[in-house]
């Protein structure tokens, strides 16, 4: 590897993705065959509280109908104060995060300043752009976008088609083929203003909803002790919530519905143990 | 036409080098120590923004002192080839050496074969991990690469300064210590330098995965006014995982340089 050092005129500045062009690696396929089998289907969610975005994500991979792999990671930091999730073919979705990681850093190392929130949703919005022409083969990456402005001290959501099209979301967001069932699970529950046990638990029940109801998404293995991701973007940085913590919320979940399932009347609830 | 006369090469490689140093002379001198947490820099530099400590990866940092925008734009060929590195391969395959060796190849290259040397003397200094120690890479303007393992002294003044850091040595100081060992040497005995005619940072094993942080000019205050030992010692941090503290130490400065995002991205 030489040092990359270019002229003037032809220095591609802080953007990672025009230095990988220059230096002959090719940042995203730009391919024309199609891969017969691909990982798929999700179930991410995001929603904004009173300081700042829960983002959660099941952890399911699925390639037809099988399952590929139990433990995927869908919900990464994309930096600092913000947070990606991805829905689509797993393996360009995971190197588009990547790349997008790589990008903020790069920047902030460059430039000496970080990007504002606005400016890395763009960014990731070019990135998905790109990927376009692979979309169109049926190999779409679908991200999901969100972090704590700190200019101006709130959380924000983006959403994005596959097009690169991104729109700002005003409270809450579900991608992925669950993304249906969550949507409307957290709309019943949204109010302004959540905290932030109750946000966390409403993208809990969303996920739960959404894998209740999609065959596409993971629900809690509890065999296996494997839980949907959960993170929690505010003004003190990106948070993952420990598996522990997620354990105990789906525990509670799934005892609620348990009770919800015995024969109604004082009976149950009386006195008799279970 | 006239017949260009006859310059003997040494003559020629003895004008440059002297150029080189005479422009590096002009320029201010830094010194990087080791201490218990880490690696830290201390550079006179009376800029706010345009700074001669810099991040290059999760492990690295730069130090250039001579022309600015010749080390500034060293400091950005670095950057992009960790950045391309850690890309290609994996976080852990970018090294200090091998970035050092680059630099190291350029300013001979550019020393011998063009007009005009590089006024520059650059540092870059890597936090040992697994069993690899602390390294402080030395690269002069002609591309001489020195490994330095305690301390390293780049600018002007080198020599002296170098001997008042080496008479004043002592291992496993805390950073406000080491910080303060560091500003007497680059004042010598007739000057004083405060918090506006400095630049410190320091690659700290509390940091995370970007050990990189700026020291702010609130907390370089405390350290340098501090006599006590235990006032201006470092301020806790947590030490596993998770985002580090450094929201508050960077938000107060307002440059919003956020440091660290927590724990290591998957990738």
């Amino acid at each position: 590897m030489a040092l990359p050092l270019f002229n003037p005129t032809e220095d591609p500045g802080p953007d990672f993705v025009s230095l990988l062009r220059r230096s002959g690696l090719p940042a995203m396929p730009q391919g024309s065959e199609v891969v017969p089998s691909l990982r798929h289907a999700t179930t991410v969610v995001a929603l904004r509280f009173a300081d700042g975005v829960v983002m959660a994500g099941d952890r399911r991979a699925t390639e037809g109908h099988a399952i590929a792999h139990r433990a995927m990671e869908k919900v990464f930091p994309a930096d600092r104060f913000s947070a990606v999730a991805i829905a689509g073919a797993a393996g360009f979705a995971v190197e588009m995060v990547r790349l997008f990681q790589t990008q903020l850093e790069h920047y902030e190392k460059v430039e000496g300043v970080t990007l504002s929130l606005e400016g890395k949703a763009n960014q990731l919005a070019q990135m998905v752009r790109q990927h376009l022409p692979l979309a169109m083969q049926g190999l779409a990456v679908v991200p999901l976008f969100a972090g704590y402005d700190v200019g101006r001290g709130a959380g924000r959501i983006f959403t994005y088609d596959v097009t690169g099209g991104h729109y700002e979301e005003a409270d809450f967001q579900a991608t992925g083929s669950g993304g249906r069932d969550a949507r409307t699970t957290i709309k019943l529950g949204f109010r302004e203003g959540l905290t932030r046990e109750e946000a966390v638990e409403l993208a809990v029940q969303a996920l739960y909803e959404a894998a209740d109801e999609d065959a596409g998404t993971g629900g809690p293995d509890i065999v296996r002790g494997i839980y949907p991701t959960v993170a929690v973007v505010t003004a003190d940085g990106y948070m993952e919530l420990p598996e522990s913590e997620v354990a105990d919320r789906f525990g509670a979940l799934i005892a609620r519905k348990r009770a919800a399932q015995e024969p109604t009347g004082g009976v149950t609830s009386g006195g008799e143990p279970a | 036409m006239t017949m260009p006369f006859y310059v003997a090469p040494e003559q020629v490689m003895k004008d440059r080098a002297e150029y080189a140093q005479k422009g590096i002379a002009r320029g201010r001198s830094l010194v990087a120590t080791l201490y218990t947490d880490g690696l830290v820099i201390v550079a006179e530099n009376p800029s706010r923004s345009l700074h001669k400590i810099s991040e290059i990866y999760d492990r690295i940092a730069f130090a250039g002192v001579g022309k600015y925008n010749e080390y500034d734009q060293l400091r950005v060929a670095g950057v992009r080839h960790a950045d391309t590195k850690g890309f290609a391969f994996s976080r852990e395959d970018v090294d200090a050496r091998s970035l050092a060796n680059l630099y190291a190849q350029f300013l001979g290259n550019v020393f011998t074969h063009e007009m005009k040397p590089l006024e520059v003397e650059i540092l870059v200094a890597e936090l040992g991990s697994g069993g690899r120690p602390d390294q402080l890479y030395h690269v002069a303007y002609e591309g001489t690469i020195t490994d330095e393992d305690r301390f390293a002294v780049l600018g002007g003044d080198a020599e002296t300064i170098a001997e008042r850091v080496a008479a004043d040595w002592r291992p496993d100081r805390d950073l406000a210590d080491a910080v303060r060992s560091a500003v007497r040497a680059l004042a010598g005995p007739e000057r004083t330098l405060g918090p506006p005619d400095l630049e410190v940072a320091a690659l700290s094993r509390r940091n995370g995965r970007r050990t990189f942080r700026r020291v702010t000019n609130s907390e370089l205050e405390s350290i340098l006014d501090g006599g006590s030992p235990d006032t201006g010692s470092e301020p806790p941090r947590r030490t596993a995982g998770g985002a580090d503290d450094e929201a508050a130490a960077q938000g107060g400065d307002g440059n919003g340089r956020g440091n660290g995002n927590g724990d290591t991205p998957a990738g």
